[in-house]
This record gives structure tokens, C-alpha cells and sequence, in this order.
């Protein structure tokens, strides 16, 4: 079965058969290399003037792709960590976000921002973090990330499509995972609705009428089908999943669906815990909803530590997800 | 001749322009901010009197001069400034982020000059011919972003001319506060070649301006044109440190008087004359035109809720 990984870098090379226009650059990304994560692997083998390797400048880079980009072209750039999309911020708040409105729809930016988020790796402060939620909101952003159960390489096509700047945000431990079958393995009790439009939201539901919605996105979808199991096998509590692949601008009906019906929502996700993007979910849902009650399952308010035991103590588990939708059900 | 009226009126173009808008503060028909260009006049007159209408043109915040040097529409450009609908970018820019054919601008230092390469980059790839030009000043000199273009449009060999307007003033900060080292030797450090002139004479600038313009449209890679100059007006409004003396003094460096000296007096006044027309008509007109409405719905959040859903 295809992984993640498998899948991203068949994007790459299909984006760059079918169109000239497509450009990648970041840093060390050129073969055998192939980038740190190895997700650029064989592009530069095969197109050799449109793989562009850098030197350490993410702001730059960033910079190079939007007037590219300004200028006809659709690059793709790779950010080594995400860590480092601080460089980048005002590359995409004030410059690539912000020109097409700012020149009153006259201009498009089609880049697309790959970079890879997420602990659990032993790599410490500064290259464990997912900070994604400082680009929630950006007017004229997109923040997109793939999950095991749409394909990343259709996300990736559809953020390299789109005429408008693209954050995609891949979470490390999900490179060597397989992809997903509906109706196989742990999916194999759920049925599967999916929204339409290009970064799909997907509502994951049993039979029998759930208690509670988890949403999440990304590489906390693996901890949440867990907990889903947990929850139903040890406490016989029915779940519904909303799994999002656009994380912002926030479009939240497949989540209010679901909550009309369970009217308990649980969040999930790997950065700090404040003003995340839970916190977004939340405060939406009980705009929109009367009589929901809301928990958030997200890391401390803390820098990442190196050590094991420590990291595994900041960052959110399974065991995290089920007490806390034992709480919500006042269980 | 006709080239020597051309740049007069180029310069006095701007500088009439700069003026009236400046006045428009006291009456209220300008608000917020703005960055004159008053007394840097002929560097701009003389670059983009041997440019190409089809080269690509980012600039700063102080971008009126560059704008209009460039052939823009001052009308369009006034319409802006006053936040019309009919402005270069519907209202929503002003004064420092504007757009019109290939020239654009914004008002974060340093962090334009990426975006730039990137445009020269697609301009090679494109074969197209065109070169692009980014101004920075040197109070960009501080901003790290700009080292990092200069590295990158030097390993790629991209078809761009960094100006470097030395005006001598980061907003209130001189030179002296801002900028250690040598100015030449920050493109020098990167194999940019430079080519550099203190002087208001657009005549020199022009010169020098060819050189470097007909160096980075060869394909030899990027340069750089620094160009010491003098901002008569304050950095934006009421934020000028220097003393009448010191204001007084660099009067003498007027581009206009220094140029004007080759023009007879009755070319001076038909300048005088088309110029005051145009910036006239321009604000005239853009003073009649609508102001923009915003098309884009608020999202209701607690009024109404109960009836949009439960």
C-alpha cells in the first residue's frame, strides 16, 4: 500500500509532467538527497532546470516563490522543518497572502508552502513544534493538511492548482503510513461522508447515534481512531470523527452537522493547547449551536522537550483523547 | 533637447504631484500617511528614461515618484491616495501598495527584494528580456532579507537591478546611526558589480543608470546602482529631525535648479504650465469619483444565531 510519503512524491512528479509552470525549491532538496524527508526524491533527476536548491534563506525562499508566482509561474517550496515558518511569516502575512486583495484582485500568488510539523521524533525545541495555528486566519492563506484517509497526492494537486497561497502542513509521523481503505482495517465499522471541493472534510460515523464529535486533523486522526476504539470497546461510547484537510479559512458544516446530532465536542491537536485551532472550532460551534458542551485536547502551554518521557508528557495522547471525552459525557 | 524638457518635466511632474498631495492633508482629503519623493526628483526621472515599458518595477513605500517616472496615470494614482474606486488598486493599497502593468509596490522593508528576484527569475526562465528593478534605500541595509536576495540573485545569475536610493536618512535615523561599513562593499561582498554617483544631476544619473541597465540586460546577472541623494521633505509628515540650516543647505542640490540651468526660461514655465494642468485635472477628477464599498458579508456571529440554526 502506498504511503504518504509515496503519495506526496507522486504529486511532485506528476505536477511537474503535466505543467512547465510547476517549479520546486527549498533547501537540500536535490537528488540523491532528495530532500530532508526525502519527499522532492527524483525531481531534480528528472527536471533538473526546474528544481531549484537554496541556500539557508526560508525568507527568501518564500520571497523568490511569490514573484514567481506574480509573475506566471507555480512554484512549490519546501520549508526543511516547520519550525522555521517563522522566518517565512512576513513572506506569506505581509507579501503572498495579501497581494491579491491588496491589488484589488488584480494579481494571483499560486504558491504552495510544503513544510513538515509535529514531535514525537526526539528532536527537541526547536524542531518538534506545529505552528501552524499562528497562519489560521490570514486572510487570503489557505492551511491545508493531508490525513491517511483522502490522498495526500490529490490534496497536494489541488493546493498546486489553486490560484491562491497554499500552507500545506505535513505532519512527519505520517510519511511512512499507509493509506486508508473505507470499510478496512479500523475504518472498517464506519461509514465515511466526505464534503465536496478540493481539500475535502470527512465525517466518520457509526451506525448507532454517537455521544460526542472529535475533531481533528492530520497525524492526530491516528490517535483519534484509537481512542474511538478505546471509547467504544471499554465504555461502549459511540464517537463520531470529523477529520479536516482544510484547517483554515475555517468552513465548519460537516462539523456542525455532526453536532447537531452528538452536541458534545471534543477537539484534538498537537500544538499549545491556547488560541489554537481547537479553540477557533469551539468558539465557532458554540456561535452557531445552542447546548454544546466543549473539551480541548491539545499540548501544554510549553516548548517541546528533547527527553522521551518529557516530550510524550507535553504533546497530546490517546489516553489524553479518551479521559477527555469521559469528562465530556460525565463519565 | 527634447530629452533634457522630458526629464525637466518628469521631475517637476513628481514634484508638483508630492506637493499637492501633501496639502491635501490640511483640507482632509487625504488621510493617514504618505512618503514623499521630493528632492530624490532625478533619480527616478533618469532610470526610467532608459527602461523598457515592459520591465518590472517593485518599489517601496516611497513610491509616487518611481510610479510616476515610470509613465503611470496620475489620476489613477491620485484616485488612490484619496481612496476612490477608480484608484490603481480600488482603495485598498494607498499610498505605498499600488499595482498597475509591471509595477508594483509595498511597505515592508527589505522583504520585497525576494519577491523581486523571484520575478527576475521568471523573467529568465520566460526569455522574456525584461530586466527587474527593486528599490531599496539605506535604512533597507538593516533588513536580512536583503543579503539573502543579493546571495541568491548572484548565484542565479538573475536579471535584476538593485537601486539603492542613499538618502541619506532612515525616517529620522542618519546614515551614520544605521549603516556600518560600505555601502558598495555589501554588492562587492556578493560579486554584484556597482556602479555609484553622489549627485542630483539626472543627467549623470541617466549615465549611469544606462550602464547599469544595459549590464544586468546582457544576462551578466544582477547590479547595482547606488545613488546618493536628498530628501527635502520629511520622512513621511511632521517626523524630520534636521535643522532649518541643514534643510537650507541641501537645497542647493535641487535636481530642478540643477537640470532647470538647461533649459531656457520659457521651456521652464511651459513645464510650469503642463504639469500644473495635469496634476490639477488629476486630483480635480479623482475628487469627483466614488468611494469604494466593501462586498464581502460578516459572518454573523451572536446576533440572529437562534434563527440560523439549533
Amino acid at each position: 500500500m502506498a504511503t504518504v510519503l509515496d503519495r506526496l512524491n507522486f504529486a511532485h512528479h506528476h505536477a511537474m509532467d503535466t505543467d512547465e509552470r510547476v517549479f520546486v525549491l527549498g533547501e537540500d532538496i536535490l537528488d540523491p538527497y532528495g530532500g530532508a524527508f526525502k519527499v522532492m526524491r527524483g525531481l531534480s533527476t528528472k527536471f533538473p532546470k526546474r528544481v531549484l536548491t537554496t541556500p539557508i534563506s526560508e525568507a527568501t525562499i518564500i520571497g523568490v516563490a511569490t514573484g514567481m508566482a506574480l509573475r506566471g509561474l507555480r512554484p512549490v517550496a519546501e520549508i526543511m522543518f516547520g519550525d522555521f515558518v517563522t522566518l517565512i511569516a512576513d513572506q506569506l502575512v505581509n507579501h503572498a497572502s495579501k497581494f491579491r486583495w491588496m491589488y484589488n484582485d488584480q494579481v494571483r500568488v499560486p504558491i504552495v508552502v510544503r513544510t513538515p510539523m509535529g514531535g514525537r521524533r526526539g528532536y527537541g525545541p526547536t524542531h518538534s513544534q506545529s505552528l501552524e495555528k499562528m497562519f489560521l486566519g490570514v486572510p487570503g492563506l489557505k492551511v491545508v493538511a493531508p490525513n491517511v484517509l483522502g490522498d495526500p497526492a490529490d490534496l497536494l494537486a489541488a493546493a498546486i492548482a489553486d490560484d491562491d497561497p497554499v500552507l500545506f502542513i505535513e505532519h512527519k509521523l505520517l510519511y511512512p503510513r499507509p493509506l486508508l481503505e473505507p470499510g478496512k482495517g479500523d475504518l472498517i465499522d464506519f461509514q465515511i461522508e466526505q464534503t465536496s471541493g478540493a481539500f475535502p472534510a470527512y465525517t466518520l460515523r457509526y451506525a448507532d447515534s454517537a455521544r460526542l464529535t472529535i475533531a481533528c486533523y492530520g497525524y492526530n486522526f491516528e490517535l483519534t481512531r484509537q481512542a474511538a476504539l478505546e471509547l467504544l470497546m471499554e465504555h461502549e461510547i459511540f464517537v463520531e470523527v470529523v477529520l479536516f484537510s482544510q484547517l483554515s479559512p475555517f468552513d465548519l458544516e460537516a462539523l456542525f452537522s455532526s453536532l447537531r446530532r452528538t452536541r458534545n465536542l471534543l477537539t484534538v491537536e498537537e500544538g499549545t493547547l491556547s488560541l489554537g485551532w481547537g479553540a477557533e472550532l469551539a468558539t465557532r460551534a458554540v456561535e452557531r449551536l445552542d447546548g454544546l458542551r466543549v473539551r480541548r485536547v491539545a499540548a501544554l502551554d510549553l516548548p517541546i522537550a528533547n527527553a522521551k518521557s518529557l516530550e510524550d508528557a507535553i504533546l497530546p495522547s490517546e489516553q489524553d483523547i479518551v479521559r477527555a471525552a469521559l469528562g465530556l459525557v460525565g463519565r | 533637447m527634447d530629452d533634457n524638457f522630458a526629464l525637466y518635466k518628469t521631475m517637476l511632474l513628481i514634484r508638483r504631484f508630492e506637493e499637492r498631495l501633501l496639502s491635501e492633508f490640511s483640507t482632509g482629503k487625504l488621510v493617514g500617511t504618505t512618503h514623499a519623493y521630493i528632492g530624490q526628483e532625478a533619480d527616478a526621472a533618469g532610470i526610467f528614461s532608459v527602461t523598457e515599458p515592459e520591465d518590472v518595477v517593485f518599489s517601496s513605500h516611497r513610491c509616487h515618484g518611481h510610479f510616476l517616472a515610470y509613465g503611470g496615470d496620475p489620476y489613477r494614482l491620485a484616485a488612490e491616495l484619496m481612496g476612490r474606486a477608480t484608484g490603481l488598486v480600488g482603495g485598498r493599497g494607498g499610498s505605498q501598495h499600488i499595482h498597475w502593468h509591471n509595477f508594483y509596490s509595498n511597505g515592508i522593508q527589505g522583504g520585497i527584494s525576494p519577491v523581486a528576484a523571484g520575478m527576475a527569475l521568471a523573467e529568465k526562465v520566460g526569455t522574456t528580456g525584461r530586466i527587474v528593478l527593486v528599490f531599496i534605500g539605506d535604512g533597507t541595509l538593516g533588513e536580512g532579507t536583503l543579503y539573502e536576495s543579493l546571495n541568491i540573485a548572484a548565484l542565479w545569475k538573475l536579471p535584476i537591478l538593485f537601486v539603492l536610493e542613499d538618502n541619506r536618512y532612515a525616517q529620522t535615523t542618519p546614515v551614520e546611526k544605521g549603516v556600518a561599513g560600505s555601502m558598495s562593499g555589501r554588492f562587492a561582498a556578493f560579486g554584484i558589480p556597482v556602479w555609484e554617483r553622489d549627485t542630483t544631476d539626472v543627467l549623470d544619473i541617466q549615465s549611469a543608470a544606462n550602464e547599469t541597465v544595459r549590464a544586468v540586460r546582457s544576462g551578466a546577472g544582477p547590479a547595482s546602482l547606488i545613488l546618493h541623494t536628498y530628501r527635502f521633505s520629511a520622512h513621511s509628515k511632521g517626523d524630520d529631525p534636521r535643522s532649518p540650516e541643514e534643510l537650507a543647505r541641501i537645497r542647493q542640490f535641487d535636481p530642478l535648479t540643477v537640470h532647470g540651468a538647461r533649459l531656457t526660461t520659457k521651456e521652464c514655465t511651459k513645464a510650469e504650465l503642463e504639469v500644473t494642468m495635469l496634476v490639477g485635472e488629476a486630483f480635480a477628477r479623482a475628487d469627483a469619483d466614488a468611494f469604494p464599498l466593501l462586498s464581502f458579508e460578516r459572518q454573523t456571529l451572536h446576533a440572529g444565531r437562534s434563527k440560523l440554526d439549533n
